[in-house]
């Protein structure tokens, strides 16, 4: 098998026929060429969607009021309701598979809403327990998060997301014990925090002060209303059934008929998460159905034109025979062939392959986050390396087959 | 070195059986040097592929060199191809893609010798050829000639003990149709049991034999005698 000489006689035979090795070669290059470019693209679509989703809660859910749409006990439908305060330490109470529950305000982006002497900006205002942060991560570049302390007192403080930060105050300023006014009231900074996501409710962290939930509802007016609630369900514990549940006590709560199906809007994450999955393992079965079938095809030329070899060499391989060669070394010389070609031409389309991905990815390392780092894995360039020696074995089967069958004497006096 | 006996080959095809061999009885000493001669369609290639083992025959018995080659695989008429038998094809069938020295050598190449070796004695039975300069041309920038003369350095490269050359001057000119029956005559003389298939009486006068095929029969032998061919005694009372 590692004869090194076997190799130099099959190079030779392949040297020697340079354009016909090129043309039988060419399938299975373009081929791998498609392959390793199609299954970069698609980790870099999936990269990207998941760099997006990553830093992200997968196992949240989302609740909103909205209007009512069915009558019940003598309210009529269209009713306007709210989540409350009280609801909280009732659902704490019933859904022993909750782990964390945040409620929020919103507060739009007035112009010029967030000042500090001359300077000023419009952001959006979010009041959010320090459960929040367990939620939708953000990395701290300055002091720290809200806490139990600040929600409990009502404490005049905020977090200012990272942008703020640079427009409000120098460059390398320590922000925290600062006031900033927002929306006309004054809070000190405990912290700057910055976005890891690329997912975010109601508003990019980085370009949002957060307040602590109690002191946004008093100092805004907020009565006991909550915009919007945060749960998180238990490791192991299907989102879906927290859900529910938590959907079902805020109808019992508010006198919503449990028939309305539009009374409160949800989200799960953890379902649009899996449809990302899904749709990530779709694009990947796709790419490798396209791609091993394009190699196929590749394969399926090489074996054609070692076919239309084999019948175009039966004179030198008479001759082979007549010389001493037996069935076995022509064969092995077919199928070697067929080997050598598939796999040369095919590592050259995963090197060609590998160096576009390459450029492309650096081209793209500024732009466009949703196609981040194509690439394919080491482990993936070995496997394809097996198929390929698979596929050139395959490919040369028939032929090596046909030129076995090819008897000296016919071939030697076929003129 | 060659026997054989009864020796019947037919070529059968869906309509038709064709009786090529009809029972020969031929006995080829070591050393000989022998012509088969006759008109095209008496049988005298397909008779030269039997010896060589390029070919099966139906019925009889061919021992070459003691050996009964009979219902061989094909692996081992490989071998036997390659260690006893060298050919010599008016076609000359060198490879086209493969210059002279690689063509000389490539019975080596079965024969696993090693590369820089074999590539050492193609080059030596080159230059017994003359043809040293030309070791690294290709088949097409040579002459018939210069073919042949490959062919010849290619059939002897692995010390074979019979030279089968079928029509080897079929394709030269009178010229080189003696350098190349000059070259084939040295090569008896050496010590190689040589046969030749031909039709041209030039070339079979050249050898010490001459076996003349009727219609898949020996019809009769001359043996050189003084430089001149004359009928065996026994094959004469077979004539009559």
């Amino acid at each position: 098998m590692f004869d090194l000489d076997r190799w130099q006689e099959i190079w030779i035979t392949i040297t020697h026929n340079k354009s016909r090795s090129a043309l039988t070669a060419f399938g299975v290059f373009w081929g791998m060429l498609m392959l390793i470019l199609m299954v970069g693209a698609g980790n870099a679509l999936e990269q990207g969607i998941f760099s997006q989703i990553e830093g992200f809660a997968t196992n949240s859910c989302f609740f909103e009021a909205e209007r009512t749409t069915v009558p019940y006990k003598g309210f009529q439908k269209g009713r306007r309701w709210n989540i409350t305060n009280s609801d909280i330490p009732v659902i704490k109470e019933k859904v022993s598979e909750l782990q964390y529950i945040s409620p929020m305000l919103f507060s739009e982006s007035n112009d010029k809403n967030v000042v500090r002497g001359d300077k000023n900006g419009s952001y959006r205002i979010k009041g959010s327990y320090p459960e929040y942060d367990l939620i939708e991560k953000s990395k701290m570049v300055y002091g720290r998060y809200i806490n139990d302390i600040d929600i409990a007192e009502k404490r005049k403080v905020c977090v200012i997301g990272e942008r703020i930060y640079e427009v409000l105050f120098q460059k390398g300023e320590d922000p925290t014990g600062k006031q900033v006014r927002v929306n006309g009231i004054y809070f000190q900074v405990i912290g700057v925090a910055r976005g890891t996501s690329g997912v975010s409710i109601g508003g990019n962290t980085t370009e949002s002060v957060v307040l602590p939930f109690s002191t946004m509802q008093q100092a805004f007016n907020q009565g006991n209303i909550v915009h919007l609630l945060a749960v998180t369900a238990k490791d192991e514990v299907p989102v879906k059934k927290v859900q529910d549940q938590v959907t079902e006590i805020l109808k019992q709560q508010h006198q919503v008929s449990p028939d309305d199906k539009d009374a409160i809007w949800t989200l799960n994450i953890e379902e649009q998460f899996k449809m990302f999955n899904y749709l990530g393992i779709g694009i990947a079965a796709l790419i490798w159905i396209v791609g091993l079938g394009t190699l196929f095809a590749g394969a399926i030329g090489v074996s054609n034109i070692m076919l239309v070899t084999v019948r175009e060499r039966t004179k030198e391989i008479g001759i082979r025979r007549a010389l001493g060669a037996t069935p076995r070394n022509i064969i092995g010389q077919i199928l070697s062939e067929s080997v050598v070609l598939t796999v040369l031409a095919g590592l050259l389309g995963i090197v060609l392959g590998v160096g576009l991905l390459r450029a492309t990815g650096i081209v793209l390392s500024q732009g466009d986050q949703f196609f981040k780092d194509p690439q394919v894995s080491f482990g993936m360039a070995v496997g394809s390396l097996i198929i390929l020696i698979v596929i050139g074995a395959m490919a040369g089967y028939i032929p090596a087959q046909r030129a076995m069958m090819i008897k000296p004497v016919e071939a030697i006096s076929e003129e | 070195m060659i026997e054989i006996r009864q020796l019947h080959k037919s070529y059968r095809t869906e309509a038709l059986s064709l009786h090529v061999l009809k029972g020969i009885d031929l006995e080829i000493s070591s050393g000989e040097y022998v012509s088969i001669m006759g008109a095209s369609g008496s049988g005298k290639s397909t008779l030269l592929n039997i010896l060589g083992i390029l070919d099966t025959y139906d019925s009889g018995e061919y021992f070459l060199n003691g050996t009964l080659i009979k219902n061989l695989s094909e692996t081992q008429a490989a071998l036997y191809r390659n260690e006893m038998i060298g050919f010599v094809f008016q076609s000359f069938n060198l490879i086209n893609f493969k210059n002279a020295l690689e063509n000389v050598a490539l019975p080596l190449y079965y024969k696993k010798v090693s590369r820089k070796k074999r590539n050492i004695i193609a080059l030596e039975h080159l230059d017994r050829m003359g043809l040293k300069d030309w070791a690294h041309h290709m088949p097409n920038e040579m002459s018939g000639g210069q073919k042949q003369r490959v062919a010849i350095a290619r059939a002897l490269i692995s010390n074979p003990k019979i030279i089968l050359a079928d029509e080897p001057t079929g394709a030269l000119d009178s010229k080189t149709t003696v350098e190349v029956m000059e070259v084939l005559t040295n090569l008896n003389s050496d010590g190689i049991t040589t046969i030749i298939v031909t039709h041209e009486p030039s070339v079979a006068d050249a050898t010490n034999r001459i076996i003349h095929l009727k219609d898949g029969m020996i019809e009769y032998e001359t043996r050189k005698d003084n430089g001149v061919h004359i009928p065996t005694p026994s094959q004469k009372s077979q004539m009559v």
